[in-house]
């Protein structure tokens, strides 16, 4: 465990230091922003038409649902929005390593491969989650126009961390792929834009194969979370493609050194 | 206290290793000698546990890097070719996590940074971000990394490559001052710096050992490997006369006299007191030297002279 927190503890701050963590901060905050700012536009647009009519009719407004109208699309927003940043994210986690010779100083030390593994999944998952945290000043902002219900907001939470655990396993995995850093990000993101997309083939298939390629789809798992239902199956999903790309990243680095 | 047992390594079907098979005492530097591409990194990488041998084992202080490469990876600090530097760090953040991966206890961590920069000359850096240290600098934080958790065995690749002269020496002093304490395995394709440093020699080519020996008894049996180049401010005769009267030169191979200097390349005795006496005598006669090199040709001489010894043999 304490080779664990060495190897995180370099590699977190290691994001710090470079201007990485700030621009994908940055970048995430101003995206999300827009979307959200585009969704409350159009909800006050929607709730004045309706307090005008109402106004017109001499009867009370008709209560509106902020949760259904704002909150959920933020949430499918913002889910999609991390498919983009989390290649920035673990783009350098093992091909920096590889391309500067440091995986040496990391395989020659008395470290297992495993607990190597562990502290940068565990660096770059801890940034995700600053920055998907970040994000609850939108929430907080309908506080003041409406009353969410804070229970699916919860939910939706769990998702995004669930989702975002498996995306940056997927990008630590396809790091140990490579020694450079473009396609390192570039793969990562071929392959969630795959888990992405696959849930739109399935509308095209039918049968066992079409159920397979649902289940594959990495939003598709996230519709109930932002619905605000919580399903241990999707948590299982998103835990095990986790822990299957973790392995997988194991098995490359300890490959790399039967190969090479 | 290492033992490296018939280790062969084949990348594909490339044998980069072949069945080479050595060991060296406690507290002794053994300077494993050999062309670019020779298989040293190889052999040093597979004793460091960073990759698996394809045949045979290493053992270091008793524990195989096979089967118990943690044990192994705990006794021995190691600098690779390149040093294996995070440069965005500064030089106190790195060696404070290299001490931490290597396991020493956080009370200690502290003592053993000071106690390593101290070793490495290195206090006068500390807060410096690595990516703007010299080359120099870069290889000695290089070298405090692998001695941080006083490892009983330092495996050290090439430590000497790409630093000016300056640099060298001072590397050099370095390691001589890390013997004894530490047991040195020490790569270079330079042959005078194992004469300077090592107490034993390995010789590898394409990936075989062809000599085991000691500086001395390697130099014994290299007479003429060595050339001298030295230019003298002198009548080109009577410098040449003197020369090849001096003990250890075995011949002059070429002459050459112009505007009152006279150099000559000169066939030593693998030995540095030929420089030694060649300068006196020069200054005894009143001559200036101007110029004293050892002709960088020289290791291809000693693996041509290797190769066709062991062919001798064979035939
Ligand atoms: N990862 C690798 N894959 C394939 N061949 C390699 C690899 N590393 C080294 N080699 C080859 O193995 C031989 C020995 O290399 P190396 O051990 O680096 O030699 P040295 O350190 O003595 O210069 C060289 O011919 C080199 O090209
Ligand atoms: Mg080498």
């Amino acid at each position: 465990m304490k080779n664990v927190i060495t190897i995180f503890n370099r590699e977190f701050r290691s994001y710090f230091s470079s201007p990485i963590a700030y621009v994908v901060i940055g970048l995430f905050l101003v995206l999300t922003g827009v979307f959200f700012y585009l969704l409350m536009s159009s909800f006050l647009q929607y709730s004045a038409n309706l307090q005008w009519q109402a106004a017109r009719m001499r009867q009370p407004a008709p209560p509106v649902n902020v949760n259904h109208m704002i909150i959920r699309p933020l949430f499918s927003n913002i889910s999609v929005i991390t498919l983009f940043v989390v290649p920035m994210i673990t783009m350098r986690s093992f091909s920096d390593d590889k391309k500067t010779g440091t995986l040496e100083l990391l395989l020659t030390s008395p470290v297992t491969t495993a607990q190597i593994v562990a502290g940068k999944f565990l660096a770059a998952f801890s940034l995700y989650v600053i920055m998907a945290l970040l994000t609850w000043v939108y929430p907080l902002v309908i506080v003041f126009f409406g009353d969410p219900d804070v229970m699916p907001v919860a939910i939706s939470y769990i998702g995004i961390l669930g989702m975002g655990a498996a995306s940056v396993g997927i990008g630590v995995w396809i790091s140990s792929m490579t020694e450079n850093q473009i396609i390192s990000a570039m793969g990562t993101f071929v392959v969630l834009l795959f888990l992405w997309l696959v849930g739109w083939f399935a509308n095209f298939s039918s049968g066992a194969i079409g159920g397979f390629f649902q289940y594959l789809s990495i939003v598709e798992h996230f519709d109930d979370f932002a619905k605000g239902i919580f399903d241990t199956g999707h948590l299982m999903y998103y835990l095990s493609l986790c822990g299957i790309t973790l392995f997988l990243a194991h098995q490359s680095i300890e490959s790399l050194r039967w190969r090479s | 206290m290492i033992e490296i047992r018939n280790l062969t390594k084949r990348y594909g079907s490339f044998l980069a290793v072949d069945d080479i098979t050595f060991e060296v005492e406690k507290g002794k530097i053994l300077g494993f000698l050999g062309p670019n591409g020779a298989g040293k990194t190889t052999t040093m990488r597979i004793v460091t546990g960073f990759m698996p041998p394809t045949k045979g084992t290493a053992i270091v202080s008793g524990f195989d890097v096979v089967e118990n490469p943690l044990d192994v990876k705990r006794r021995i600090g190691y600098m690779p070719e390149t040093p294996p530097l995070y440069v965005d760090m500064t030089v106190e953040e790195y060696l404070n996590f290299a001490a931490r991966l290597k396991q020493i206890p956080a009370k200690e961590v502290k003592g053993a940074m000071e106690l390593a920069c101290a070793k490495v000359d290195l206090n006068n850096v500390l807060g410096k971000v690595i990516k703007a240290l010299s080359k120099g600098y870069k290889q000695r934080v290089g070298l405090a990394q692998a001695i941080i958790h006083d490892p009983e065995v330092l495996i050290l690749d090439e430590p000497t490559i790409g630093l000016d002269p300056i640099q060298i020496r001072e590397v050099r002093e370095l390691i001589r001052s890390l013997a004894g304490e530490h047991t040195i395995i020490l790569s270079t394709h330079i042959l005078p710096e194992v004469d300077m440093i090592c107490d034993e020699v390995v010789i590898i080519q394409n990936g075989k050992i062809i000599a085991k020996d000691t500086p001395d008894g390697l130099s014994k049996s290299m007479k003429g490997a060595e050339r001298l180049t030295v230019v003298v401010e002198g009548p080109t005769e009577e410098v040449s006369s003197v020369a090849s009267a001096t003990e250890g030169v075995n011949s002059i191979l070429e002459s050459t006299a112009e505007n009152g200097h006279c150099s000559l390349v000169l066939e030593c005795d693998f030995k540095f007191h030929v420089r030694k006496s060649l300068s006196n005598v020069f200054s005894k006669k009143g001559w200036s030297l101007l110029e004293m090199k050892v002709k960088e040709s020289t290791l291809e001489d000693v693996f041509i002279h290797m190769m066709s010894s062991s062919e001798e043999e064979e035939a």
